[in-house]
């Protein structure tokens, strides 16, 4: 199969990964976005390895797979203590920002 | 001849320092230890290369030190190179000997003087900065070296007349001090650049051989005056401001709110003489303009008069010693300027030692009256305190030129070379002489007059203090007497170093003009009869004074005193007020830049600084954050919105094919040659260029160069297409071209 499938299949997942965290106002949501961002990265990542013969680019799923738990777990905490906060994970409510 | 003379200076700053650092902490015996010790070790240095090393080397211009090259810049003549380095002669020498000795005296005075002060190490931690900085000033081999010492010394004086500063009349004191040496202190550098300017050195040796070979410094240079004047005028507007002349010796006597250690040793002894010293220093430059000469002496001989005349209506102990000292220095400035440069120093040498005496007399008195320096509530302390009495008495003939006391020899040197000097030329200026002469005549008679009066006041008659007062009158400890003690020898046999002995055919008895020879030249030739007829008339004057003083205040204030008082009381007023040349200033220049600089505060600082350059800032920014925060929602879903946006620009632009920023055309008649290569890196991919000559052809090719006929002149606008076939990218460039 060319590579060029694969690189489409990635694109498309991270366009519906981006749409997801810059038009979704519900965080959870938007954090699955970014998790979909980082698995278009890795699909691409390991298209390239296959292609090149090359071990690396399986290296570098693996460090962002751990590095994506990482971040949910922090992601998840963040909401948490949003939620407690707030009684919502709506980010629109979320504006402390603008003062 | 080499000697290590930084050890002179070194000693008292290592122990300003360790008294700065560690003085707090230290038991007071300690820091009289250090203090003491510090000055004591430099005097021993001092003493040795002074009567062990120097007498081989003083023909052959003295000892040296360098200690390391300050400046060099540039090279040859125009060249500046300046050495931090030390050269002792006769003259630095004997100014060394006199500031270790007397400040050694004055450190252990001030042991039992400040015993009671909170603040000891301060006190003395200045008082040896200032021992060193002295010593820089008249070791220095070069203007700037001295000037450095000079600075040091005003910084010290300032921070020594301000010492009990929570007073604010004393912080005043000091200000005004500072101040007004600053004045002075711009005259001196302005001199110095000058001087520099047409000799192209600032060391004192070569500035001597530049101007006695004279031509550099004779050339005009305003108002029909040769350099050297305009040096020298520029020179003593320095030495007007450090050592108290008329126009700028108005500080000196309010430098009296000072310890009374602090005025016996720097405005009296040592630091006040420093502009006679360097008059003498410089004196070769001096010697090539008698107008300039004429200026110092005439300057000096009025401050003496003048400063007398006011003495004799002061009623506090040391401003009556304070403007003693200004009219003094006057004495050593009319010496130095009719050229009797012996003379001046002598006086310089003897005056040291009488008026370090009287000032620590003062504060011994001062001591025993509780604290107080009024002379109308004194008298009678002569029984009481007896030892002070004993030295104020010698120090008080010697300063009035009583025979044999150090004050006759060197004033009547000054005051005979006046009349019988030659510098100023047989025409013109020929009255010059005679007319310092004769206002110093006037002012040794005012001399005599006043400090009699402080005497007879003073030590005489019966007491005018309070009985809580006169209960307390005690001697001083000896630590306090010792030192006086010593001085009063001083002040009596000083003089006999400079024994006129050509008089009685020995001149070898004149130890101090043999000795100075080599540094300020022979000794002033004056003859017989009129050093004769003035050595009697200062004596006859100096009796006469006593005399006179004796009439208006023998044993207390007598009837004669009160009548003068009572027939010119505006007179007499005008002088108690120092003839209101404070009041004058502030007139003329204190209030009018006060208002100068209300006015601009008002202008520059309120107006423009906080008004324009700080509020209008701060609004402009205002303006603009205004502006600015529609753009922020503090939503951060839109600022990635903006961020994705932005990254998928930097790619598009990133992934266009590299073009040129302009395109290379040649024209060669009709023809064009493009080159559409970008310089530098080359992309590796292949690239198409479409080109298009604006006549209606193309030509698509992937060579980044062609040529091109046109058909016919004109002008065509060139746009050459670059596209990446790959990814369908392509950039475009556009080039104007005329071709006939």
């Amino acid at each position: 199969m060319p590579t060029y499938y694969y690189l489409t299949l990635s694109f498309v997942l991270f366009l519906v990964g981006t749409s997801g965290v810059l038009l979704r106002r519900n965080a959870l949501i938007v954090l699955m976005g970014i998790e979909l961002q980082l698995n278009a990265g890795n699909l691409a990542f390991l298209a390239f390895s296959r292609q090149l013969g090359d071990q690396k680019g399986h290296a570098f799923a693996f460090i962002i797979i751990a590095l994506a738990a990482a971040e949910a777990a922090v992601g998840l905490a963040i909401l948490v203590a949003l939620f407690r906060s707030r009684q919502t994970i709506n980010l629109d409510e979320a504006s402390l920002m603008k003062r | 001849m080499p000697f290590n003379l930084r050890l002179i200076p070194l000693m008292p700053f290592i122990g300003a320092t360790l008294l700065m650092l560690f003085g707090r902490r230290w038991k007071r015996e300690t820091v009289v230890m250090v203090a003491c010790l510090a000055v004591f070790f430099a005097g021993l240095v001092a003493f040795d290369a002074f009567f062990t090393r120097l007498p081989e080397a003083a023909e052959a211009g003295g000892l040296t030190d360098n200690v390391w090259t300050w400046l060099a810049v540039g090279s040859g003549p125009t060249g500046l190179h300046v050495d931090l380095a030390f050269r002792m002669d006769a003259l630095s020498g004997l100014l060394c000997l006199i500031i270790t000795f007397i400040g050694f005296l004055i450190h252990v005075y001030a042991s039992g003087y400040m015993e009671h002060e909170p603040d000891y190490a301060r006190f003395f931690a200045y008082l040896n900065l200032f021992c060193g900085a002295m010593l820089v000033l008249v070791l220095g081999d070069n203007l700037p070296v001295m000037f450095v010492g000079w600075e040091g010394v005003g910084l010290c004086s300032y921070l020594l007349i301000g010492f009990w500063y929570t007073d604010n009349a004393n912080a005043d004191a000091g200000k005004k001090a500072f101040i007004t040496n600053r004045i002075g202190d711009f005259g001196f550098l302005l001199g110095i650049f000058l001087l520099f300017q047409y000799s192209g050195t600032m060391n004192f040796s070569e500035i001597t051989s530049v101007a006695q070979s004279g031509s550099a410094l004779m050339q005009p240079f305003w108002l029909g005056q040769p350099v050297a004047f305009w040096v020298g005028l520029l020179l003593f507007i320095g030495a007007a401001g450090k050592s108290a002349q008329i126009p700028l010796y108005v500080w000196l006597p309010d430098a009296m709110a000072g310890p009374t250690p602090v005025s016996a040793l720097i405005h009296a002894a040592t630091m006040v003489t420093a502009g006679v010293y360097m008059v003498a220093r410089m004196h070769a430059v001096y010697l090539l303009s008698p107008a300039a000469m004429a200026i110092v002496a005439i300057v000096g001989a009025l401050t003496a008069a003048f400063a007398a005349i006011i003495g004799f209506a002061q009623n506090d102990f040391k401003k009556v010693l304070a403007y003693s000292t200004v009219s003094q220095l006057g004495f050593m400035f009319a010496g130095v300027g009719t050229a009797n440069y012996d003379a001046g120093v002598f006086h310089l040498f003897t005056h040291a030692f009488f008026k370090a005496g009287l000032f620590l007399c003062a504060g011994s008195v001062m001591h025993a009256m509780s604290g107080s320096g009024d002379i109308t509530k004194m008298g009678g302390l002569r029984k009481r305190i007896p030892w002070t009495h004993g030295v104020f008495f010698i120090c008080w003939l010697a300063i009035c030129g009583i025979f044999p006391l150090s004050g006759f020899f060197s004033k009547d040197s000054i005051i005979a070379g006046a009349f019988a000097t030659t510098v100023y030329g047989p025409a013109g200026m020929a009255w010059v002489g005679p007319f310092v002469g004769v206002l110093l005549v006037l002012a040794a008679l005012g001399t005599a007059f006043y400090m009699s009066r402080l005497y007879f006041l003073v030590f005489t008659g019966p007491s005018r203090a309070d009985a809580e007062t006169q209960h307390h009158i005690h001697e001083s400890p000896f630590v306090m007497v010792g030192p006086l003690v010593l001085l009063a020898v001083g002040a009596a046999l000083g003089g006999f170093i400079g024994i006129p002995g050509a008089l009685v055919e020995h001149p070898e008895l004149n130890l101090i003009g043999h000795f100075f020879e080599p540094v300020l030249g022979a000794e002033m030739m004056v003859p017989h009869a009129t050093e004769w007829a003035f050595m009697g008339i200062s004596f006859a004057l100096a009796l006469g004074g006593i005399g006179l003083a004796y009439l208006f205040y023998g044993g207390g204030y007598r009837e004669p005193a009160h009548q003068v008082a009572f027939q010119f009381p505006r007179f007499v007023a005008l002088v108690r007020d120092k003839f209101r040349v404070d009041e004058l200033y502030d007139a003329i220049f204190i209030r009018p830049l006060r208002k100068l600089s209300e006015w601009l505060f008002k202008l520059a600082d309120r107006i423009i600084i906080d008004k324009i350059l700080v509020e209008g800032v701060g609004m402009v920014v205002d303006v603009f954050g205004r502006f600015a925060r529609f753009l922020q929602l503090g939503d951060a879903q839109r600022y990635m919105a903006a961020f994705a946006i932005g990254v998928a620009a930097l790619v598009f632009f990133a992934t266009r094919p590299p073009a040129p920023s302009e395109l290379k055309v040649s024209v060669e008649g009709l023809s064009v040659q493009v080159d559409a290569r970008r310089a530098g890196r080359q992309s590796p991919r292949e690239l198409e260029y479409t080109y298009d000559f604006d006549d209606g052809r193309e030509e698509n090719q992937t060579a980044p160069e062609i040529r091109h006929t046109f058909r016919q002149p004109g002008k065509y606008t060139i746009r050459v297409t670059v596209t990446d076939p790959r990814w369908g990218t392509s950039t475009v460039v556009k080039r104007r071209v005329e071709v006939q």
